[in-house]
């Protein structure tokens, strides 16, 4: 299999600068996978689905009574990002998480950014993410945000857009380390040669910065992961990462509150649990404190943490940064805390709450992809482009209905990566997904998990919705620099 | 260790030994249809009747008890709870919510078994060589053990695991002996003849036992044959070896001293290891063995609600009483 007939068609291609003309960083990859016999390649792919299935990185499909077990579709093409790129990626986030969290801690104290009129105080109050009971509470050293996911794009003219913020329970990081894995087996020559940023070290960094929450005097914490269970979606990765970590894994029923503290129940009696790492959402946490319907959470596990005596990451609260419109204020929110300007861009947004800018979106519906505020993996959307005028006016009906609600966003022409489809390769769209930690200091993971449109033409890289994954590699030095 | 987790190995142990003894039990009918004389009727309901499943069975298939129905339903019957494929199901849902604690080793070997299985299912729902296949189940299951054995730490998760694989294995083996009171019921003219001969052999083989029955006792004598699946204390698979390892796993998991307790886990499987300790087949036969052997059953799965109560149990705290952690906390005030 070659490159010779691979065309970006005037995308911007993540590893090709040109017609047959690799990038600087890429030679050695492209090298290879020519001086490789097709059917080789097809087998080496074969193979790193076979290792990903075996090693159960699957989930489950229910058509039927019986769920059916697939692995996230995985293309054995890695990206690669260069050193310079990277450099722009690491210190945008690093500044963005840094003035999130200020941001955060402020909305729930004095609100010095409302008083002065940088965001409107409606937009704050009116969206679902603002929790009222995490007012005037001060989380572990200052840190709201422990893990964020980030979506960035990558447009024609080459450049990096921040695309969406995710400081809930960001998850898919399990698979950018199984995928890393079964990389090194598939390629060890090329990896080796290309002096590719380890990613292995990410749990270590991960338990240092929930170790680092642990309340005062206590030398030994306890730290678990809180699953909702066996039936949720990221249970691979809540399992996955806890086993990496070496903590333990608990779900709600596991965990009880008494005397001011949070425990859990082992075989040997009761024992005090000080960091949870939760993967559930804010309104399931506490049945008291939040949704009195819910049975995942802990009843009472919320007036301990008020107290200081548990941390949980990411602190309650969190979501307020990742409301879509509050998204649209980011840059401004990153002057107002830093005096800098926003190292990365955002994605041009028109916030509907605004009336002038709604009614510039309604008059405009077939050019931009509209999006719901508080809704994620790809829910709550219109793709104008691509909708038929039925569904633009339905569409429009909400938007009038809920202007609150609503986001428009000019369509991107996501950057391409080749991947292979039967004996050729052909361009697919992208996007990036790298993993934040807040501890000690902020570390920007180098790779991330990039999502890959397998379907022709399709700019949508959900995986509910046809998308599939690739390793991504952020070398060190472009060789023969 | 979370209660929760400890019971979740428990019973992923618990089930894949189950699986692999429900292959031990068809395996034997096949092996005696196959040594049987023309004469001699097929016999299958008897097998689902020792796995307590009768009335289920009678539900689904009426009183049809053919070879492909049991097998069917012993084999592939998600309704039926304790079919090997039901077994399997739960093993590895059981291992998928400790996959954090077990090894990755355990955890891929569990999920190879039982993509295997639905492999053998999908050709054609017939099998075209069982022997082969419930060898296999066997095999898989030994391999299981193997490296839970060599990949685990042998710390309480694991004697948790070896806790609920013994006390399945103690209950099956006893049903296995109890397949001779229903399948071999012997005709007073067959005792001793080379049918009822061939039967016990048949017995052996499918608790993998007749070779080593051959080193100890040679000739085929029913008693023995019972003495040593019961009474043996070497054999791996006996009654009273299962018990005896089973109460050494269950002190190590409490570090109470052996041949005392502290809780009804320990007091009654303590108990009932001792009544075999000084058991005598002379005794038990006398007595009857099928009676012997339905009473035994009854009180293991007291032993089992035992270890229930005892360890998994979500009991609602109290306040003021956290266990052996509650000096750490007041310390902490």
């Amino acid at each position: 299999m070659d490159f010779n007939d691979y065309d970006t068609e005037g995308y911007y291609d993540e590893l090709f600068e040109a017609q047959a003309r690799p990038r600087p960083g890429t030679s050695i990859l492209i090298d290879r996978l020519e001086s490789l016999p097709s059917g080789d390649i097809l087998r080496r792919q074969k193979a790193a689905e076979a290792a990903l299935f075996n090693m159960g990185v699957t989930f489950t499909v229910y058509s039927d009574e019986t769920g059916i077990e697939k692995i996230f579709p995985f293309d054995i093409v890695p990206r690669i990002v260069e050193p310079g790129d990277w450099k722009q990626i690491e210190d945008g986030l690093k500044q963005r998480i840094y003035a999130l969290n200020l941001f955060i801690d402020d909305v729930y104290h004095d609100q010095k950014i409302i008083k002065d009129g940088i965001i409107p105080e409606e937009i704050l109050y009116s969206g679902k993410c603002f929790q009222e009971q995490c007012r005037g509470i001060n989380p572990p050293k200052g840190i709201w945000c422990h893990i964020t996911g980030t979506d960035l794009v990558r447009d024609k003219d080459g450049k990096f857009y921040v695309l969406e913020d995710n400081l809930r329970t960001p998850s898919g990081v399990s698979y950018v380390l199984e995928n890393r894995q079964v990389l090194k087996r598939t390629f060890p020559l090329v990896f080796e040669a290309s002096k590719v940023r380890p990613v292995d070290d990410y749990p270590e960094r991960l338990l240092s910065t929930l170790q680092h929450l642990t309340p005062d005097n206590t030398s030994q914490p306890t730290v678990a992961l809180l699953t909702p269970g066996i039936y949720n979606s990221a249970y691979f990765e809540h399992s996955f990462l806890a086993q990496q970590m070496g903590i333990e894994l608990v779900e709600g029923s596991d965990l009880v509150v008494s005397d001011g503290y949070v425990f859990m129940r082992t075989t040997k009696g009761f024992q005090k649990v000080d960091v949870i790492y939760r993967r559930i959402d804010d309104t399931f946490l506490d049945p008291t404190a939040f949704n009195p319907d819910s049975l995942l959470g802990v009843p009472g596990i919320i007036d301990v943490y008020k107290a200081g005596r548990v941390a949980l990451a990411n602190a309650p609260g969190t979501g307020i940064a990742d409301d879509k419109v509050i998204y649209a204020y980011v840059p401004k929110i990153i002057k107002y805390y830093t005096g800098e300007d926003a190292i990365l861009p955002n994605v041009p947004t028109y916030v509907c709450w605004d009336e002038k800018e709604k009614e510039h979106v309604l008059g405009n519906l077939d050019k931009y992809v509209v999006k719901a505020a508080n809704e994620s993996g790809g829910y709550g959307m219109l793709v104008g482009p691509h909708a038929g005028p039925k569904e633009r006016e339905e569409f429009a009906e909400k938007i009038k209905a809920n202007p609150r609600n609503y986001i428009a966003q000019p369509t991107v022409s996501l950057s391409r990566v080749p991947v292979i489809v039967d004996d050729h390769f052909e361009g697919r769209h992208v996007d990036l997904r790298p993993y934040v930690l807040y501890g000690e200091d902020i570390y920007v993971m180098p790779g991330g998990l990039t999502r890959v449109a397998l379907r022709k033409g399709s700019l949508v890289v959900n995986s509910s919705q046809g998308g599939g994954s690739k390793d991504t590699w952020v070398l060190e030095t472009v060789p023969g620099n | 260790m979370l209660s929760r987790v400890a019971n979740s190995i428990y019973w992923m142990s618990r089930y894949f030994e189950r699986a692999e003894n429900i292959a031990r039990f068809i395996d034997v009918n096949l092996h005696l249809i196959l040594d049987s004389p023309v004469e001699l009727d097929e016999q299958w309901e008897p097998l689902i009747k020792i796995t307590g499943d009768i009335e289920h069975f009678e539900e689904r298939y009426g009183d049809d008890a053919t070879k492909d129905n049991v097998i069917h339903f012993l084999t592939f019957d998600r309704e039926n709870p304790n079919s090997i494929i039901s077994a399997l199901t739960n093993a590895r849902e059981n291992a998928r919510s400790v996959r954090e604690i077990i090894s990755s080793e355990m955890w891929e070997q569990i999920n190879k078994s039982y993509f295997n299985l639905l492999g053998a299912e999908g050709e054609s729902g017939r099998l075209d060589s069982p022997h082969d296949f419930y060898t296999n189940i066997k095999m898989q299951s030994h391999l299981f053990i193997g490296i839970t054995d060599t990949t685990m730490s042998h710390g309480e998760g694991w004697h948790f695991a070896r806790l609920g694989r013994l006390i399945e294995r103690a209950d099956k083996t006893s049903r296995i002996l109890d397949v001779k009171y229903f399948i071999l019921l012997p005709r007073v003219e067959d005792v001793g003849s080379p049918i009822d001969n061939i039967e016990w052999a048949a017995l052996l083989k499918s608790a993998s036992a007749f070779e080593m029955y051959r080193k100890k006792y040679r000739k085929i004598d029913p008693r023995k044959v019972a003495e040593f699946l019961m009474l043996d204390s070497f054999f791996p698979r006996s009654i009273h070896y299962c018990l005896m390892k089973a109460e050494e796993s269950l002190h190590k998991i409490t570090g109470t001293e052996p041949g005392t307790y502290r809780n009804e886990a320990e007091r009654k499987l303590g108990r009932l290891c001792s009544e075999l300790d000084y058991a005598n087949i002379d005794e038990i036969i006398s007595g009857g063995l099928h009676e012997y052997l339905d009473n035994f059953q009854t009180k293991l799965n007291l032993v089992g609600d035992a270890i229930f109560d005892t360890f998994f149990a979500l009991t609602p705290i109290v306040e003021g009483q956290h266990n052996e952690f509650n000096g750490t906390l007041k310390g902490q005030e």
